[in-house]
């Protein structure tokens, strides 16, 4: 067991990103938890103020919870490697391959996971070889209903399901006003569920599978952020095999892209009973209505003790 | 270890949890049903950073007010009236502020007396209370299309119906508000008034003549309909004296509401209803209901705001302020708008409304601007239906000039961003189903 971080710790949540309020959300209840633990901590957002910050305090560990962008491309781990700040959470590198898809999915489908059909394409070369040609090789290739979503956001912000050729095009624009590149992806129908992966210390372990189903049938962003539009089951009803399958592809998944001490991988278990790994997300949501802490309660863990387990583990990264 | 542990009762089949989240989540009242989490409005969490302009709330900038003096004035009440002005007070709000009340509103010619008015907290609760005491679910409420989202936050709250109804750019036409009672009446429904904002308009910014005003009240009186006038910004005109108030041509007829948000500072919370005596008598009693009195302190504080400092002259530098934002934000639509996009140019209030060029989803389009570091407030918020893709309210009243003109050249980068993915995808504009329900507008302390 990793030796107790006495010092600071500086949760980091907001940025600019489209998921502010979700990573301000998440921040504010890590924050919390650890101060219920008796540890010292200080809620900083990620503006021009955070290096003076985290430059003033002796030894900090930094505690990021931020959604998209800068959070999950690795950008903020590099910043805090430069500084010399120890943090939660994974590498720049880690990060970067987890959050760009055409590198993750390829990687974890080379480990024998099955992953859908799918795409990542810029939206210059939809102007340069022509809109109406490529989505029609994407109908070929991929196949209706399909999903289209910004590769740069999370939250379900600027995902659309589509079912047929002539609503690709609003899909396409809505995707794109988040970032100038989207994912299309086959549209798997079946169980949505989502496995955590924590290292409390340094061994990777998966935490109770979380069954997602929106009383809508969707889960969008409402659904994700609105307590009772969504139902939650943990851990979920599944099959033996099924969920050892899915604990199996988010360990997998964990490790291939080199991910550390937490990460949440998004699974869809198709009708004829496959996991079918769709991504997975190096900086989880920890809100209120998020699925990780629901998995850490299943576990019967304690959640504000699991976070300094996590400092812990960052601070004494040998321990 | 605590964790090993926990694990090894997991893979023992721990009892599993079946939760929403939510254990009250089938008996909220129907009226709650709209309250959810919407991904338009958490875009709204980066607009109080620096770097992103904001044009999207509403707040008055209220930095130049005599704070100090103002300070000392508020000392003074506490040190001289501290345990009155901090006690329970009246139902309907104190009488001192009341007969000033009156004095304010004498600068649109409304000739009330202190008894006709119920103070309110801000003139956003005026509003529920009067669709409280009037309007039983299912019942309709004109508005002008489009409205100010927190009044169609309210009638939706109030499970009433919005029908929206035409206007152009003098607001409301009062044919149409004929058209629309008759036909509605017909079909059997109840209109139980017309809400209007007749001055500085939010959001189109529209003003109406006192023709139409004259025009709007005949109408209202041959169909026998009540009107409700909301007036925040009717002392922030740019150009010319406060016009006559609906509430001056039919005391009888026109439910008043004002507000001190915007001529002195919102955090007070202090609005009024002006109401015919009947309509009063309800309305105080439903105030007692709610909440027992009015902010005491607030109208002891205002009171003695009106009493030692020149407001007028206050409410006339305030619209010196917005006169020069409101010519930023014009002259740099010009500068920086791309082809196809028109907007109004009001004479007062806050707000520019600005139709995009043919295609354009202001919705849609909204996680771009923010991702340019601008944002503004998709005009489907101010609708009860499907209508406002096209349009954006501008707010010109919080940034400085210089931010303003950063806002909207960054807008117009977004617009053509915008324009070329359009292009690219050839795509029309599309109402697209289920956009409504969720609340869209920016939260109050938005910039």
């Amino acid at each position: 067991m990793a030796t107790q971080h006495n010092g600071q710790i500086v949760v980091l949540a907001g940025g600019l990103s489209h998921e502010r309020e979700v990573s301000l959300r998440s921040g504010r209840r890590v924050a919390h938890a650890l101060r219920a633990q008796g540890r010292e901590v200080i809620e900083a957002d990620v503006n021009a103020d955070l290096v003076t910050l985290l430059r003033s305090i002796e030894n900090p560990v930094a505690f990021p919870l931020l959604h998209g962008g800068v959070g999950e491309d690795g950008g903020l781990g590099q910043v805090l490697e430069l500084l010399g700040v120890k943090y939660v959470g994974s590498s720049p590198d880690s990060a970067r391959r987890s959050f760009d898809k055409s590198i993750s999915a390829p990687l974890v489908a080379q480990a024998g996971v099955t992953v859908p059909k799918r795409a990542v394409l810029p939206q210059d070369l939809f102007r340069e070889l022509g809109a109406e040609q490529l989505i029609a090789a994407l109908g070929e290739q991929i196949g209706y209903p399909m999903m289209i979503k910004p590769v740069r956001s999370g939250s379900a912000l600027g995902a659309s399901r589509v079912d047929q050729p002539e609503d690709v095009p609003f899909a396409m624009v809505t995707a794109f006003s988040y970032g100038d590149l989207v994912i299309v992806e086959e549209f798997i129908t079946g169980r949505e569920v989502a496995v955590a992966v924590i290292e409390p210390d340094g061994k990777a372990m998966a935490l109770p599978i979380v069954e997602i189903i929106p009383t809508s049938g969707s889960y969008d962003y409402n659904a994700r952020y609105t307590a009772g539009m969504t139902r939650f089951v943990a851990p979920a009803e599944l099959a033996d095999h099924i969920a050892a399958r899915c604990a199996q592809i988010a360990l997998t998944a964990h490790q291939v892209l080199g991910l550390r001490h937490i990460s949440r991988a998004d699974i869809i278990i198709d009708t004829e009973g496959v996991p079918v790994f769709i991504e997975t997300n190096s900086a989880p949501g920890m809100t209120e209505t998020s699925l990780v802490p629901l998995a850490v309660e299943a576990a019967d863990l304690d959640f504000g003790e699991l976070c300094a387990q996590l400092v812990d583990s960052a601070a004494n990264p040998a321990a | 270890m605590k964790v090993r542990q926990a694990i090894r009762v997991a893979d023992s089949q721990p009892s599993r949890r079946d939760t929403r989240l939510d254990k009250y989540v089938e008996q909220y009242a129907a009226r709650a049903s709209g309250f959810q989490v919407s991904a338009v409005r958490a875009l709204f969490a980066v607009a109080n950073r620096p770097e992103v302009v904001s044009l999207a709330g509403g707040m008055p900038n209220i930095a130049d007010l005599p704070q100090f003096e103002i300070g000392a004035t508020i000392s003074k009440l506490i040190a001289e009236r501290g345990a009155q002005a901090m006690q329970y007070g009246s139902g309907q709000g104190e009488i001192f502020i009341r007969e000033k009340i009156v004095e304010v509103m004498a600068a649109e010619a409304i000739c009330a007396n202190a008894d006709d008015v119920v103070i309110t907290c801000g003139s956003q609760q005026g509003l529920d209370l009067v669709s409280r005491i009037f309007c039983d679910p299912g019942d309709v409420v004109l508005a002008e299309a489009p409205s100010y989202v927190g009044a169609l936050s309210i009638f939706g709250a109030n499970q009433c119906e919005v029908v929206h109804v035409e206007t152009d750019e003098l607001g409301i036409v009062p044919d149409a508000v004929r058209q629309a009672v008759t036909t509605l009446r017909a079909a059997g429904r109840k209109v139980k008034f017309c809400y209007t904002i007749p001055t500085f308009q939010n959001p189109t910014g529209s003003c109406q003549s006192v023709q139409r005003r004259q025009e709007l009240i005949a109408v209202a009186q041959e169909v026998d309909l009540l009107v409700l006038e909301d007036n925040p910004y009717g002392l922030l005109g740019f150009d010319r004296e406060p016009l006559v108030a609906l509430r001056a041509m039919d005391s009888e007829r026109v439910i008043y509401l004002g507000s001190f948000s915007k001529t002195f500072a919102p955090g007070f919370r202090v609005g009024w209803v002006c109401a015919p005596h009947a309509v009063r008598e309800k309305l105080v009693l439903l105030q007692e209901a709610a909440t027992l009195c009015p902010p005491v302190f607030s109208q002891f504080a205002i009171a003695e705001y009106l009493e030692n400092f020149d407001w007028r002259a206050q409410i006339r530098a305030f619209a010196d302020m917005y006169r020069e934002r409101r010519d930023a934000m014009l002259q740099a639509l010009v500068e920086h708008m791309p082809p196809g996009t028109t907007w109004t140019h009001p004479s007062g209030g806050f707000y520019v409304w600005l139709t995009l060029p043919d295609g354009l989803d202001s919705q849609a389009m909204l996680p771009r601007a923010v991702s340019a570091r601008v944002a503004y407030t998709p005009g489907t918020a101010f609708y009860a239906d499907e209508r406002g893709c096209e349009n954006i309210r501008l707010s010109f009243c919080y940034p400085t000039p210089a931010r303003i003109i950063e806002g909207v050249k960054r807008l117009g980068e977004a617009i053509r961003s915008e324009q070329e993915t359009h292009a690219i995808f050839r795509t029309e504009r599309t109402a697209r189903p289920g956009r409504h329900g969720a609340v869209i507008n920016p939260a109050p302390d938005i910039n």
